[in-house]
């Protein structure tokens, strides 16, 4: 796309009133003020978390983060954040682990031409659905369809491979497994559209290149297309687990909300968003501290993992453009 | 004509068959990940729809939902509480976003300061479009709920969603206003007009369809998103009275009525998914169409 040139500032001003120019300038500086107030709104949440937390910070310093308790009785309260991270980084790890192949898979299916232009539109603008669908609805889905479904898969990997500690626990229905097949749902379009248009990115004269020295199409795709476009796939797996990281409403609805450490994909387990769904309404005194502290963690996680993923596609940008 | 082959003819045969059959499989593994990917979607939308649709009436719009237990009703108070906070969040950042993006594709390339400052804008922006829903609410929830700004309100909402909505206003209306010749410009600013003339009545409206679009996409994300509201916005099961108090939303409702054990709620809860769900669809479908004909024109 062609960049907008700015107006020049010194055109026609012989022409102009000295209050139209008082006005120009001031609507220009307005438009700075305001850009610059959205860039800085990320601070400004940080710190009005931070701000809240700061109580939780000094009562429980670092210890929160290896700590498991979760006691808000008045008098008694005691807080630790770790099985909520556990279950945050598991719960995401395992829907990447479902989703990056898939959506590798699914982004090679529509960049190159395996079927005419005209479906493959409508399957990308499908995928591009699947992100539009609000995340209470997949969780209602998940309640109602998901689990049922799961319960026998559960029983049957709890009685044949019961002895692996990974499906240790009889299945009770909510759990990991389902919120980390949902998270996997949930994170595949963005996954696979963003995979898509980096290999689209390549440049075709080195797909010809390898075709021309007699290398097959999938010698091609496996060793030629995705290496030069790894940057962008790899790119848009972290955004990928930004999104599974900070997902909060479907988790909350299918993982259990236990606040426990369990190996077990059968058991109930907790996130940090889940926890912060599920704590805020009800929360008093040190306790909203303890979730603002939880909170800024969490913000600080899908922050690194964001700006990461931020770059990369920047440096993939700088490349083909 | 059958002769036997040269050993090395019949090795390269050999390996051709192999390639192309690891071709073909290849392509069937891949077909079989789309089709994977798909299923979900299908899988949402039919059961929604399924479960959602037989509730469907004017009760359902018009109708305070039932007590526990109870059959009957509707979430009309939820349908006026989600358009509110819609609303709302529409009018705080719509503005803001509108007038960043013109800051970055109108006045941003005067000189190098000014195009590092644009590069952290829009990076400080595609970074705030990753954080979390939930964050967002946790943002609204410190800085008016907690000090008893606002308590749990509508207005604490509508920040809230205005934090999620801004990322996308900003992207689609900077795209937009890319897609303004720069001819248009000077020939505004030949004629005389100044700046913001130029840019409220020239550039602005030439590039008013993407714009929209864009805003409409906010709207529908904001009007499924749950994360935020739940304790901001928390729950009502009254008719909306002011801003400044709790206000039913659909979304809270969906996850409000999800996990009681009564099935009339749960059939509310169906049919509120069926109806965000036709709203999102439908402003998806319609943005999309109105991008294509204004990128083609």
């Amino acid at each position: 796309m062609t960049t907008a040139t700015p107006v020049p500032a010194e055109m026609g001003r012989r022409s102009r009133s000295p209050r139209e120019r008082l006005i120009d300038r001031l609507f220009v500086r307005l438009t700075l003020a305001l850009a610059v107030a959205t860039a800085v709104l990320l601070a400004f949440i940080g710190l009005v978390i931070a701000w809240q937390a700061v109580p939780a910070l000094q009562r429980f310093g670092l210890g929160f983060l290896i700590h498991s308790a979760w006691n808000p009785v008045p008098g008694r309260e005691d807080f630790g954040v770790l099985p909520m991270l556990y279950g945050t980084l598991v719960s995401s790890i395992i829907a990447l682990l479902i989703a990056v192949p898939l959506g590798l898979g699914t982004a090679i299916f529509l960049s190159e031409d395996f079927i005419p232009p005209q479906p493959r539109m409508a399957i990308s603008f499908l995928v591009e659905l699947l992100a539009a669908i609000p995340s209470v609805v997949y969780g209602l889905w998940g309640i109602y369809v998901l689990i049922p479904a799961l319960l026998p898969v559960g029983h049957w990997l709890h009685a044949h491979l019961g002895w692996l500690p990974l499906f240790g626990t009889e299945p009770v229905g909510p759990g990991m497994l389902p919120a980390s097949l949902v998270l996997a749902i949930m994170v595949l379009p963005i996954l696979t559209s963003i995979a898509k248009d980096s290999l689209e990115a390549v440049s075709p004269e080195l797909r010809q290149a390898s075709l021309g020295l007699g290398a097959t199409r999938w010698w091609t795709i496996f060793r030629v297309l995705i290496p030069a476009a790894i940057s962008g796939i790899i790119g848009g797996t972290m955004l990928g687990l930004g999104r599974a990281l900070g997902e909060t409403m479907a988790a909350t609805m299918l993982i259990g909300n236990a606040n426990q450490l369990n190996v077990s994909l059968l058991a109930p387990a907790n996130t940090i968003a889940s926890l912060l769904a599920n704590q805020f309404p009800e929360a008093r005194g040190i306790q909203v501290s303890a979730l603002m502290y939880a909170a800024l963690l969490l913000m600080l996680m899908t922050l690194l993992v964001n700006i990461l993923a931020e770059l990369i596609i920047q440096r993939l940008r700088a490349k083909y453009e | 004509m059958m002769m036997t082959e040269h050993p090395q003819v019949q090795s390269l045969r050999k390996r051709l068959r192999f390639r192309t059959m690891v071709g073909w499989l290849m392509t069937g593994l891949v077909a079989l990940c789309a089709l994977l990917t798909l299923t979900p979607l299908f899988a949402v939308l039919g059961f929604v729809l399924v479960r959602g649709i037989s509730r469907f009436g004017l009760d359902l719009l018009t109708k305070l939902p039932p007590p526990p237990g109870l059959s009957g009703g509707g979430f009309g108070n939820a349908l006026i509480g989600t358009v509110l906070v819609v609303l709302l969040g529409t009018v705080i950042s719509v503005p803001f976003g509108m007038l960043t993006a013109v800051y970055l594709s109108e006045f941003s390339n005067a000189d190098d300061r000014q195009k590092e400052i644009a590069r952290w804008v829009r990076f400080g922006v595609n970074v705030l479009a990753g954080v979390p829903s939930i964050i967002a609410g946790v943002f609204a929830y410190g800085l008016l709920v907690v000090t008893g700004i606002f308590g749990y309100s509508a207005m604490a909402a509508g920040v809230a969603l205005a934090v999620l909505m801004l990322p996308t206003v900003v992207r689609t209306a900077d795209e937009a206003l890319k897609l303004v010749p720069r001819e248009v410009r000077w020939a505004s600013v030949g004629l005389g007009a100044s700046n913001y003339y130029t840019i409220f009545r020239v550039v602005l409206p030439a590039a008013l369809p993407g714009i929209v679009t864009g805003v409409i996409l906010a709207m529908a994300r904001a009007m499924g998103d749950t994360a935020a509201l739940i304790f901001t916005a928390l729950f009502s099961t009254f008719w909306p009275r002011s801003l400044f108090e709790p206000i039913a939303t659909l979304s809270v409702l969906v996850y409000n009525f999800a996990t009681v054990p009564y099935r009339p709620q749960q059939e509310l809860a169906w049919a509120a998914s069926f109806f965000l769900l036709m709203l999102v669809l439908l402003a998806s479908v319609a943005s999309r169409l109105v991008i294509r004909r204004y990128v083609q024109r």
